[in-house]
């Protein structure tokens, strides 16, 4: 996986421009409003299955709690603005930092002492759902009645009349995601943390700090799911403890990366998509049916843990790896 | 503040919760202690065995307490069948990989009764739902007492067949050592099967004991799955020992804790409690450092 040559990150780098350039024509090409909100939401889905990538994907910690940082990043755009009267656009870099500093100190003290695999999945779900009490219990929150953003339309607020406006901001987002992923994979750093997931000790034994290595990882992880809570804030400008830190982001963030494919450039953004449309096929199905989304989403997950562990992208990748691991399961 | 007669009640009905926390985290820690995996879909299979018990109760009549065998014979299939068809299969050699499958489980379940059942809060209404009996200067709920004396009553019988039986012999020796239990001819799949079926059949007994003075939505599960892994991590994970004192401290903590901290605020003392352990003692009470 590390075997990538310059000409093949160069292909790469070319395919991001493509994709980007592509995606940010959309809102001249069609004004349905269902198209664009379509798109925009299958961005801000890739944006949180790839800030989940980072740390699970190439970092190889699983979040089972990531909705941790989405909430923070919401908590502080949504309070900064309305008790701080920062503007929205100024507020996205302190969302963004918050969360990055949240995932500093979940990661400081998880990997400080040596927390992995099913461990670190079940505490950073437990820290999500003390965030989420503490969330309904200190008055600046709002408590569980939430906190509603007063609507104040104009782009100078960072709130757009239509989804277009939306659309570009969380396209920049996933920008950034999709360079940094592309960064992990052709860029020194990358290949540290891809040896401290593959092999802890060997990566130990030729110079890598494991320890500084996964931290900045799930810094890097949690400031994407910061401004992803942050987006979430200016487009539904309504936020509550059950939304910020319950598990259905987390979910979600985890879902369409593994099915995607983890540690991939491009897995995320299939597995976002793919999951998206299946959304929108069952909603044509059965109607607005709450929870039906979500069994779709369970099932598909335990369909591709067991067939398809490497993903969608893993099929074209790996085939023949694939029947080898069949052949080899029962051991 | 540490009045005698409002500490002695709440811890009483503390130790009532932990007994039935400890039944819950018994399934959980054999199912790790002999599979080696956590079942994160251990909150929403209790959240299953409610709704049976509830709808054994309101459509067909039965009382929770005798609907016991039948919730057990239930959960067990279900564990039974779940391992053998899904579980099994989606390991690939990492431990990582059963988590997600569990836990892809557990939101299949919590989706689906919240389409079938809507996510109403339900109880039941029994005779005996609200009767008291005083202890010293606590009045204790009936059915929290019951629940006591079944959840140790069910304990007892599980350490029974660990110990005493063949089939606990067996699952014993597939902890301890799979390649030579299968030289020994016992089938390792089988085994494990059991006692995933086994596992869940500890919520189907929980259920019965819990539902005539709790209630059920499809969301109840939950809250569960992080009390069960905060006592099976506490008392060390696969320790039976461990599980059971570890559920009775739980179950005082979390009273004590609703009653100086408030409702919503006391249930953080178990979330802290667990990451707390995790990071600084992850060997539990009663277990050996791995």
């Amino acid at each position: 996986m590390n075997g990538a040559t310059s000409s093949s990150g160069e292909r790469q780098l070319a395919l991001i421009v493509l994709f980007v350039a592509l995606v940010a024509c959309v809102p001249f090409a069609t004004a349905s409003g269902a198209t664009l909100n379509f798109v925009m939401m299958a961005l801000y889905a890739t944006l949180i299955a790839q800030s989940w990538n980072i740390l699970g994907g190439f970092g190889g910690q699983f979040s089972f709690g990531h909705a941790l940082f989405f909430g923070t990043g919401a908590y502080v755009q949504a309070i900064a603005q309305m008790q701080g009267g920062v503007n929205a656009w100024l507020a996205l870099p302190l969302a963004i930092a918050a969360a990055a500093l949240v995932g500093l100190f979940v990661g400081a003290l998880s990997f400080r002492y040596g927390l992995k695999g099913s461990y670190f999945a079940l505490v950073t779900l437990a820290f999500a759902e003390v965030f989420r009490i503490v969330a309904l219990s200190v008055p600046f929150t709002g408590g569980g009645v939430g906190l509603m953003v007063p609507l104040r339309e104009s782009a100078a607020n960072l709130q757009f009349a239509s989804r277009s406006g939306y659309l570009w901001v969380v396209l920049a987002f996933v920008t950034a995601a999709l360079l940094v992923t592309w960064w992990l994979r052709n860029g020194r750093f990358g290949a540290w943390l891809q040896a401290v997931r593959d092999n802890e000790d060997a990566a130990r034994a030729v110079g890598v700090n494991p320890f500084r290595v996964k931290l900045a990882a799930i810094g890097l992880s949690g400031a994407f799911m910061g401004a992803a809570g942050a987006f979430y804030v200016q487009v539904f400008q309504y936020i509550d403890p059950g939304i910020a830190y319950g598990g259905s982001t987390s979910v979600e963030a985890l879902v369409a990366a593994i099915v995607g494919g983890m540690g991939t450039l491009w897995g995320p953004v299939l597995g976002a998509i793919v999951l998206h449309v299946l959304s929108d096929f069952t909603r044509n199905l059965f109607g607005e049916l709450p929870g039906i989304n979500m069994v779709i989403y369970g099932a598909v997950l335990v369909l591709i843990v067991i067939f398809l562990p490497r993903g969608i992208a893993g099929i074209g990748l790996s085939v023949r790896q694939l029947w080898a691991a069949k052949g080899g399961r029962h051991d | 503040m540490f009045d005698f007669g409002i500490l002695f009640p709440s811890v009483l009905n503390g130790l009532t919760t932990g007994a039935v926390y400890a039944l819950i985290a018994l399934g959980l820690t054999l199912i790790y202690g002999v599979l080696h995996i956590i079942n994160f879909a251990h909150g929403a299979s209790l959240m299953l065995a409610l709704y049976g018990v509830y709808f054994l109760k309101e459509r067909l009549g039965i009382d929770p307490y005798l609907a016991l065998p039948i919730a057990m014979a239930g959960m067990f299939a279900l564990g039974y069948g779940l391992q053998r068809i899904v579980i099994n299969r989606a390991g690939h050699g990492k431990d990582e990989n059963i988590l997600l499958a569990t836990l892809g489980i557990s939101i299949v379940m919590e989706n689906l009764a919240l389409i079938f059942f809507k996510s109403d809060t339900r109880n039941i209404d029994t005779a005996y739902s609200l009767s008291t009996v005083a202890i010293g200067p606590a009045m204790i709920a009936v059915p929290k007492l019951v629940s006591f004396a079944g959840a140790l009553v069910v304990s007892a019988l599980l350490f029974w067949i660990m110990s005493r039986t063949d089939l606990g012999r067996a699952i014993r020796a597939v902890a301890k050592e799979k390649e030579g239990a299968k030289l020994m001819g016992i089938d390792v799949e089988h085994v494990y099967a059991m006692s995933f079926g086994i596992g869940l059949a500890c919520l189907g007994a929980a259920a019965c004991f819990l539902l005539p003075a709790y209630y059920v939505n499809p969301q109840v599960g939950g809250g569960f799955v992080l009390v069960a892994f905060t006592i099976v991590v506490l008392g060390g994970m696969g320790s039976f020992v461990g599980a059971l004192v570890g559920g009775f401290l739980v179950g005082v903590v979390e009273s004590l804790g609703g009653l100086y901290l408030g409702e919503s605020l006391g249930q953080i003392g178990i979330f802290v409690i667990f990451i707390g352990v995790v990071l600084f003692r992850p060997e539990g009470m009663f277990g050996a450092r791995a």
